[in-house]
């Protein structure tokens, strides 16, 4: 049986605290109405000639663009000057509230994105878990206990996302803008779409999503479990009709769940493969984690029958689907990038012109860093390198759901300050706090799997 | 080559893999082995150097993937930057998505064409080349190891390969 050090413990809850009070930080910074924007803008402003320059840039690029779209309107070069001063002062009105729903969603966009991160790390490796039962997978069953120790995050972490999700239907924030009755008014596309969107229905959906997961889950581990002290197979085979019922269960409501909650906080945009695109991302972060926490515990001594084939087969998985992931987002890119069909292509737009750091960068740290490190099948061996990939994979997934969530939230307010940083510092300890708490719960190695044998001597 | 070498033929993979660790270790030496299918650990077993191949596939890639950018940014950037259904031939970086289909197909192209070429020069593999079977049993059930005889007692190493479980053992001489 492996024991929770105390240190682990600690530190855990230490990321928690810390976390805790830098969201408690980001929630207060933000701005409660106009005067706190003009106040923080005015602020901003007396910063200096660098940063005055660069919101003069900024408004010289607005000024552009909104000319651009006047561009077929005759005359429009006569009035021009006329129309901007009459227009100035409720412009600039509306450009206050703009920035200051933007400003607000902040810290709650940051606490969205680490939520849904660590949930579908969860999510991903009990995916992962499913699949190993329903391909009888000879390799995999000395980490079964590790993949069901990760998936129990998704208990705690999916009913934070639950109400997080409540929390935004009730009108706590403005993270999804179709939730708002009144830009539904005004908004004949949206309008369109509440026979879908719509706040009942929606949180209908997620609860059965999430109801159906945490059920499997139960009902996976249950059995794996029993089977430690069963004479036949009896359970084993559940387990196998149960893994294969998830994924059927999975792949559809993974796909929805990614409209629901990534896709529909740009309600004016769709893509058909944004689903699979979510799942590679999952399934590819919760690989890396089944590598790191198995690494970890090997490194303490808890897991003497892991061996470097198992870890070099983890990552090969990462190496795969991490190209997987690359694929896929090129694909939705490229189909996109090509066409050019303006209602599609503003997406990648706004991410190209306000995210090109984290939005090209996390395709160097996902696609170009596994591909390069973990090709020599050498390296797939080494501790270090399967961390250290695994370490930029997972900021790399990280950075993939920001630009998913942040453009359509905060638009152009984007940093990586306290509040982002402090929320990835409270689920990563939650986070870790609970797996490895979960790990203490049954003993590391499987009995009685018909496959443990094999893959105690598991060798590549 | 050695001018005599002794042919033993097993008929079971499992004692020709034993029969290469005894040989090993009584420090006589292996000429060939001849298989009709692969066998695990053989190559382990008769200590041989791991294969270099897929080395020489990764830098095959490099230069498919370096003829793929500069076909492509000499024809569509440099050479003559047409306006093709608005695309940006400005530079090659604004019109890369286009290039990249071709880019990885070209990649994989050279990386498994070349080695698959490196593959039969390196063990020189050629239509009509003349079959070097010892044995036609080998390419059905037998399992053939070729000793070097060298200054070795011939007498000894029979007996010696006929302990480990050999069906068959000749002595040959070559011209």
């Amino acid at each position: 049986m492996y024991t929770l050090s105390s240190k682990l413990k600690l530190t855990a809850i230490i990321f928690m605290i810390v976390g805790a009070i830098g969201l408690v930080i980001g929630f207060l910074q933000a701005p409660s109405d106009l005067d706190d924007v003009r106040e923080m803008m005015a602020a901003e402003e007396h910063h200096g000639e660098t940063s005055h320059a660069e919101e003069e840039a900024d408004a010289n690029f607005a000024e552009a663009e909104h000319g651009v779209l006047l561009d077929d309107e005759p005359g429009r070069n006569a009035d021009e000057d006329e129309a901007h001063a009459a227009e100035a002062g409720a412009h600039d009105n509306e450009h206050l509230e703009h920035k200051l729903h933007q400003l607000q969603n902040k810290p709650w966009a940051a606490v969205y994105v680490a939520a849904f991160f660590f949930f579908m790390i969860s999510l991903g490796v009990l995916a992962f878990y499913a699949l190993q039962y329903a391909s009888q997978a000879g390799w995999s069953p000395v980490l079964f206990r590790v993949m069901e120790a990760i998936s129990a995050y998704i208990v705690p972490g999916g009913i934070i996302m639950f109400v997080l999700l409540a929390l935004s239907g009730f009108h706590l924030n403005h993270l999804f803008i179709w939730m708002d009755p009144e830009v539904v008014a005004h908004d004949e596309i949206i309008q369109n779409k509440t026979a879908y969107l719509n706040v009942p229905f929606f949180l209908i959906r997620a609860a059965i999503f999430l109801g159906g997961w945490f059920v499997f889950r139960h009902f996976l581990v249950r059995n794996s479990r029993k089977l430690d002290e069963a004479t036949d197979l009896h359970y084993f085979k559940k387990n196998f009709k149960l893994a294969a019922g998830f994924l059927v269960f999975f792949l559809v409501s993974e796909s929805m769940m990614s409209w629901d909650w990534i896709m529909s906080l740009d309600p004016h945009w769709f893509s058909t493969l944004f689903g699979w695109y979510v799942f590679s991302s999952m399934f590819v972060s919760g690989i890396t984690v089944i590598a790191l926490v198995s690494i970890y515990l090997k490194s303490r001594g808890h897991l003497p029958f892991v061996n470097n084939s198992h870890i070099h087969d983890l990552a090969k998985f990462m190496f795969g689907i991490s190209i997987f992931w690359t694929y896929l987002w090129f694909s939705q890119f490229m189909l996109i990038w090509y066409s050019n069909i303006p209602e599609e292509v503003v997406y990648f737009i706004s991410r190209i012109e306000n995210y090109s750091l984290p939005f090209f960068g996390m395709v160097v740290l996902n696609f170009v860093f596994p591909l390069l490190v973990l090709m020599n099948s050498d390296y797939k061996r080494i501790n270090w390198f399967v961390v250290m990939t695994g370490v930029i994979i997972l900021v790399g997934h990280y950075l993939d759901i920001f630009t998913m969530v942040m453009p359509s939230t905060v638009g152009e307010s984007w940093f990586i300050g306290i509040p982002e940083i402090s929320a990835v510092f409270f689920f990563g300890g939650l986070f870790t706090f609970v797996i490895f708490n979960a790990l203490t719960k049954a003993p590391l190695l499987a009995k009685r799997n018909p496959y443990i044998k094999e893959s105690e001597h598991f060798h590549y | 080559m050695a001018s005599k070498v002794i042919h033993a033929i097993y008929n079971d993979d499992d004692l020709l893999l034993q029969g290469v660790k005894q040989v090993r270790e009584a420090r006589y030496h292996i000429g060939e082995i001849y298989t009709p299918m692969p066998v695990h650990g053989l190559d382990k077993a008769m200590g041989l150097a791991p294969t270099r191949l897929a080395i020489t596939s990764f830098m095959y890639g490099v230069v498919g993937f370096a003829v793929a950018v500069a076909m492509m940014n000499f024809i569509m950037i440099e050479d003559w930057p047409q306006d093709i259904g608005g695309k940006p031939s400005f530079s090659f970086l604004e019109n890369l998505p286009a290039f990249v289909p071709i880019m990885f197909e070209l990649t994989v192209f050279f990386a498994a064409h070349l080695m698959v070429i490196t593959f039969y020069m390196r063990s020189k593999l050629w239509p009509f080349k003349k079959a070097e079977n010892p044995d036609v049993r080998t390419t059905d059930d037998m399992f053939l190891m070729e000793v070097d005889v060298a200054n070795h007692n011939v007498d000894e190493l029979t007996k010696f390969l006929y302990d480990t479980g050999a069906a068959e053992i000749k002595l040959i001489d070559n011209k």
